[in-house]
């Protein structure tokens, strides 16, 4: 499966955050790396989406929708920062 | 009217197809109708939401094709295997309705004041959100540079022929040619974008939107060739064209 990038999920993290986060900035907790959301690899293909570090692979959130309720673990970002829209 | 569109939460609206344009045989563009439309950013996408008669839903992202100020309009690419793509590419009539959320983005918006010289580079149908940027570039009358390298694999491939003809945009066909053929017949790859790109010293921002495959060895050229990392934006979509 080849990845996507954060742009494709801006429409279910407006949803789930209730504002733009494409833009957010996602550091994460295994490498360390820190960049846009849009910059992260993301995996649509699966029951859920999986979004993972570019840098290292490493799993920095997942979405799961269960019956119009969507569940999010950011379990794998050690910091999340959601700047200001311009 | 830009500033409204990203505030609050998305809502999913009804959009009628107005106009359709068939671009190549595959391709198709869509004008669309949505009342209480907020008005969108150049680069900005939707999600386009069809529901079945069982209740079965699909949603496919779509970039923008119109610039800020104009009717919402997306520009689809059939995927044979496709759920939402065939029924924008060959069924869809005016008239016709379906559900869009929107405008989708903040990273890969071009704003007419974050300098330049502009560079764009798309592979395929991945050339939708640059035509958006290419018009709000020309309403804006931005003093900036600007040039489209613009990958298809045939001349009869090309999206938005008639509008891309100008000296802005640099073309190449990776797999078949035209006679006469006087644009680039290769793949895009650092030694082209080395003839093409702005200099890496005239501080460039650049937009790179298509397959996956071909927005990595794009980005990864350009950071090669000295660009900023974080002056090149990247948008992919998949293995062939969803956008």
């Amino acid at each position: 499966m080849e990845a996507l990038d954060g742009n494709a999920i801006g429409g279910m993290l407006s949803h789930v955050f209730g504002r733009e986060m494409t833009m957010a900035q996602a550091e994460c907790g295994s490498c360390g790396a820190r960049g846009p959301l849009a910059e992260c690899e993301v995996y649509l293909g699966g029951p859920g989406v999986v979004v993972r570090c570019r840098a290292c692979q490493h799993i920095v959130m997942v979405f799961v929708e269960v019956r119009e309720m969507i569940c999010v673990d950011l379990g794998g970002l050690s910091d999340f920062e959601v700047l200001a829209w311009r | 009217m830009a500033r409204a569109a990203v505030l609050g939460r998305l809502t999913w609206r009804v959009a009628t197809v107005i106009a359709v344009v068939d671009e190549t045989p595959r391709v198709r563009t869509l004008e669309l109708e949505v009342p209480g439309w907020p008005g969108h950013l150049a680069g900005q996408h939707v999600d386009v939401r069809l529901t079945a008669e069982d209740g079965y839903r699909a949603e496919r992202a779509y970039s923008l094709a119109s610039a800020p100020g104009e009717p919402p309009v997306i520009t689809v690419e059939r995927l044979e295997d496709g759920e939402v793509s065939p029924y924008l590419t060959q069924d869809v009539r005016p008239g016709d309705a379906f559900e869009v959320r929107g405008p989708i983005g903040g990273y890969f918006v071009w704003r007419p004041d974050e300098g330049g010289p502009l560079f764009l580079a798309a592979g395929g149908s991945g050339v939708a959100p640059m035509r958006a940027i290419l018009r709000h570039w020309r309403n804006s009358m931005s003093g900036v540079r600007v040039r489209l390298l613009y990958s298809s694999r045939t001349f009869e491939d090309i999206i938005y022929r008639a509008e891309l003809d100008g000296e802005k945009v640099v073309h190449t066909l990776t797999r078949a040619q035209p006679p006469g053929w006087t644009g680039y017949a290769r793949r895009v790859d650092a030694d082209l974008l080395r003839e093409v790109a702005w200099p890496a010293d005239d501080g460039p921002l650049a937009f790179v939107c298509g397959p996956t495959s071909f927005v990595e060895s794009v980005a990864a050229s350009l950071v090669g060739l000295g660009y900023t990392p974080g002056r090149i934006k990247t948008e992919r979509f998949g293995p062939t064209g969803g956008r």
